[in-house]
């Protein structure tokens, strides 16, 4: 179970990212959007949930027992290649029903100071 | 000028889910959980097939979102709940059906509940977006 403690907690990722042309341009292949030079809306995922992830395995969940609950994206600005941006991931929420653990993250992917995406990812541990 | 008006329902879009357009969101995405690859992996964890990625089913939901807006540097929030997995059967194109109405509009935004459907029953709940005008 997660430690209650670390609801509210932000961990600053100190890794930054340089999203490449070929990145954006398989995933918008992959979902067949024309656009091949921007970003999709759902693009931050790539990132946003591999930090989730270490983070809340880091934390003692069982990442084998995951299911996507809902997620949210808010886009200020287009990620497009060449963005670097760096992400922090803020652990919301973490409360147990019939067993199942579920953990909200939001992830702040930041360029150059500014939040360009917000991804909130809730996510179940099942029991 | 607003292309759109309050109450509208947009014409639907159908995209096909296959095992091969599954292991191009795989690869594209880096989500390699193998429920949604391997089908015997899937069964022993208690799952009818080989699912979707929530997250590809959300993607091409973003897809007609982006269409609808006219580019997807128009989409501004977008927001999906998972309520029920899509199985992907080998050699079968499934088909999502995607529809939306325009619930909110103004000079700036206009805001759409979207459906997302596979044989007719709802694979996406709370599905929201908001798009640029």
């Amino acid at each position: 179970m997660l430690n209650p403690d670390l609801v509210g907690s932000t961990f600053v990722g100190t890794t930054s990212t340089t999203i490449s042309a070929d990145s954006i341009a398989a995933f918008a292949r992959a979902l067949g959007e024309p656009e091949t030079q921007l970003a999709p809306p759902t693009y931050a995922i790539t990132i946003s949930l591999e930090q989730s992830q270490s983070l809340l395995v880091d934390s003692g969940l069982d990442w084998s027992r995951v299911v996507h609950g809902d997620q949210k994206f808010l886009i200020n600005k287009q990620l497009v290649p060449g963005t670097v941006i760096t992400c922090n991931s803020t652990i919301e929420s973490a409360r147990v029903v019939a067993g199942n653990e579920i953990v909200t993250v939001r992830s702040d992917l930041i360029e150059a100071g500014e939040v360009a995406v917000s991804s909130w990812s809730t996510l179940v541990f099942r029991a | 000028m607003n292309i759109f008006k309050i109450g509208e329902v947009l014409p639907s879009k159908t995209y096909i889910i296959n095992r091969a357009s599954l292991v191009a969101y795989a690869n594209a995405s880096g989500d390699q959980n193998p429920i949604h690859q391997d089908e015997a992996f899937a069964k022993s964890v208690g799952l009818e097939n080989v699912i979707a990625h929530g997250m590809y089913t959300m993607g091409l939901v973003g897809q007609y979102v982006s269409a609808l807006a006219g580019s997807s540097s128009k989409v501004k929030e977008f927001s999906a709940r998972f309520t029920k997995p899509v199985a992907v059967p080998a050699d079968v194109d499934v088909e999502l059906v995607v529809s939306a109405t325009v619930v909110e509009l103004t000079d700036e935004i206009a805001k759409f509940d979207i459906t997302a459907t596979c044989n007719e029953v709802k694979v996406l709940g709370m599905t929201k977006a908001v798009v640029h005008l």
